[in-house]
């Protein structure tokens, strides 16, 4: 933070209070103020509300005290959503961290071509738009004329052709967490790539003189020095791959069953959108945010932390 | 690629001597790049193809009966109701609108975060961090419900504050940081001079910020290019589709069988936003990565 000009002028008592930051914050503030804050106020209120089709078109909707909540928490569907939200984050979560971790360590040992193929390659796919992203997977992973099943054919020599990828469940997701972490991995390797340059070559050397071996280096040295990045990017990730939406929605628009393929951020948008429930989709939405402020805590602590440093 | 010129080539500090582990590190380098850039090229490819070629047994793995066929069918659609242009008009007018707004909006907020002191910033701080946490999928019931009350579902302007309000928090936490960078003397060397408050920050402060804009520019660009799930929710009619909206209603009117020309319209709407990343991508990388490492 540099000086403020106001706090080079000597503290005057009484002084008139300024009010140019306020004038400044408006247009601004009113944005946040009318579409972050007063939602979140009423997403909180309607989860308390019977506020379904009726009220949408006009019925006086009516206050059932936590009635949502307990009809959320009961049912089984919600579980399922759940569990299957977590699973595949978790999932997700690692394959990301191990790949783009390995990803950035490697881009340190590349000579500058290789280096700047694997980079323009990464960046491809971060770059690309999620829902195009996966409707492009999904004709890679086309039933009939998808490049994947003529190459397993080939391969294999098992006929390929005609297999559905999206229809089971399971492989849904196998699907779902190509696409995913394709786009997640290329953040993470840049990061870490940018991390890992920013430790000191006369530590290292000095080390390796000591005799430390390429592990201990690693471990001892280098992982310190990341520690902090890695945090952060495991912290983003987990809260970005919790919520995931448009891959799953446009995946099951490409083909799937969406009843057993739902993920907690889709299935806020069928509870609400879909079915008109704004009581119960209101209801599933407050625990999911007060779940992500949880797992962001340590996130925000710690750029609050820099902020005062 | 061009590959070993002279056989004494100067090593990047940190390659391996060994020759043999050089070769194992650049063909995994070669995979990477061919996993990474391959369903965008397959995107491309097939979008140049003709839809009977892409109907065949064997696929075509390069254009090999090159048409543009497919993107002029996608921009020409004759059925009503999935028309391209009008929602790349949509498109264009929620970005551009969000680009210019926030940019404003956040130059003015950021000034007052960072150039003033008074009571309340702490915890104005805290709120913009929190509210880059609270998930979308958690908000759109109440958004729906907040937009329907001011009559603004399906309209421009009711989506355009939507992404305003996903882009402001990160674009002013991010500008407050530029402007920071910028040293306050040269403002108070302006007023000395005679320039009013404001004209310094214009004159002064508002030139220096130009990287700055543009990072938080094409950050505000991507978000409501892509953004899909708000778009869905409040932009229900077809006449105002964005572009993702578009996209997936075209897959499912077509039944996911005119292959060729949901290819083209992916193309069409990947484009821009992989020129802007191609761009911009140094600055990109390298901010996002200090504030990252700073931690």
């Amino acid at each position: 933070m540099s000086q403020s000009s106001t706090a080079l002028t000597p503290p005057v008592r009484r002084r008139r209070r300024d009010l140019t930051p306020l004038y400044l914050l408006i247009p601004a503030g009113v944005v946040l103020l009318a579409l972050t804050a007063w939602p979140l106020i009423q997403l909180v209120v309607t989860s308390f509300l019977e506020f379904g089709r009726a009220q949408i078109f006009g019925a006086p909707p009516e206050f059932v005290g936590l009635q949502n909540y307990v009809d959320v928490l009961t049912d089984l569907e919600f579980w399922q959503v759940l569990g299957r939200s977590v699973a595949f984050c978790l999932v997700n979560v690692l394959l990301t961290m191990v790949l783009g971790v390995s990803i950035g360590a490697l881009m340190t040992k590349l000579g500058k071509g290789f280096k700047l193929l694997a980079s323009v390659g990464l960046l491809l796919a971060w770059a690309m738009p999620p829902v195009t992203a996966s409707v492009v997977w999904g004709w890679i992973f086309d039933t009939d004329r998808g490049v994947v099943n003529y190459l397993l054919t080939q391969i294999t020599g098992v006929d390929f052709q005609g297999h559905s990828w999206l229809i089971d469940p399971l492989s849904f997701f196998f699907v779902a967490t190509i696409i995913v972490t394709w786009q997640a991995i290329p953040f993470v390797a840049f990061t870490v790539f940018a991390g890992l340059t920013q430790v000191p070559a006369e530590v290292l050397e000095a080390a390796e003189i000591d005799g430390a071996t390429g592990w201990q280096r690693f471990r001892m040295i280098v992982l310190p020095y990341l520690r902090g990045v890695l945090v952060i990017l495991l912290i983003l990730q987990i809260i970005w791959d919790m919520r995931v939406f448009s891959q799953i929605y446009a995946l099951q628009t490409v083909g799937g069953i969406a009843a057993e393929t739902n993920t907690i951020g889709v299935y806020i948008f069928k509870v609400s959108i879909g079915s008109g429930d704004l009581g119960a989709g209101g209801a599933i939405s407050v625990l999911l945010v007060i779940l992500m402020l949880a797992l962001s805590a340590y996130y925000i602590r710690s750029l609050l932390k820099e902020e005062e440093a | 690629m061009t590959r070993v010129v002279s056989t004494r080539r100067e090593l990047e500090p940190g390659q391996p001597r060994s020759r043999g582990v050089r070769v194992v590190l650049n063909a995994i380098a070669v995979v990477i790049f061919v996993a990474s850039a391959f369903p965008v090229y397959w995107m491309v490819n097939s979008a140049f193809l003709p839809n009977s070629a892409i109907r065949e047994q064997t696929p075509h793995f390069f254009p090999d009966q090159f048409t543009v066929d497919n993107f002029t069918r996608v921009i020409t659609q004759p059925s009503g109701t999935i028309e391209f242009l009008p929602a790349l008009l949509t498109s264009l007018a929620v970005t551009l609108g969000t680009v210019v707004l926030a940019a404003v909006f956040a130059f003015f907020a950021a000034l007052a975060l960072s150039r003033f002191r008074f009571r309340s910033k702490k915890t104005l701080i805290v709120g913009l961090l929190v509210a880059q946490m609270i998930p979308a999928e958690a908000m759109i019931v109440s958004i729906f419900r907040v937009l329907d009350g001011w009559q603004l579902l399906n309209s421009i302007v009711g989506l355009t504050l939507v992404y305003l309000a996903v882009v402001l928090p990160f674009t002013i936490w991010t500008l407050r940081g530029f402007v920071a960078g910028i040293p306050v003397e040269l403002e108070e060397a302006a007023m000395v001079d005679g320039c009013s408050r404001f004209g310094a920050f214009f004159r002064v402060t508002l030139p220096l910020l130009w990287p700055g804009l543009i990072a938080t520019g094409v950050f505000a660009f991507i978000q409501a290019w892509n953004e899909f799930l708000f778009a869905l929710v409040i932009m229900q009619k077809p006449e105002v589709r964005t572009l993702p909206v578009w996209l997936r209603a075209f897959v499912q009117a077509t039944q996911a069988t005119d292959w060729a020309a949901i290819m083209a319209g992916s193309t069409l709407i990947s484009i821009p936003v992989i020129v802007f990343f191609l761009l911009v991508q140094g600055r990109m990388v390298g901010g996002m990565a200090a504030g990252a490492v700073k931690g």
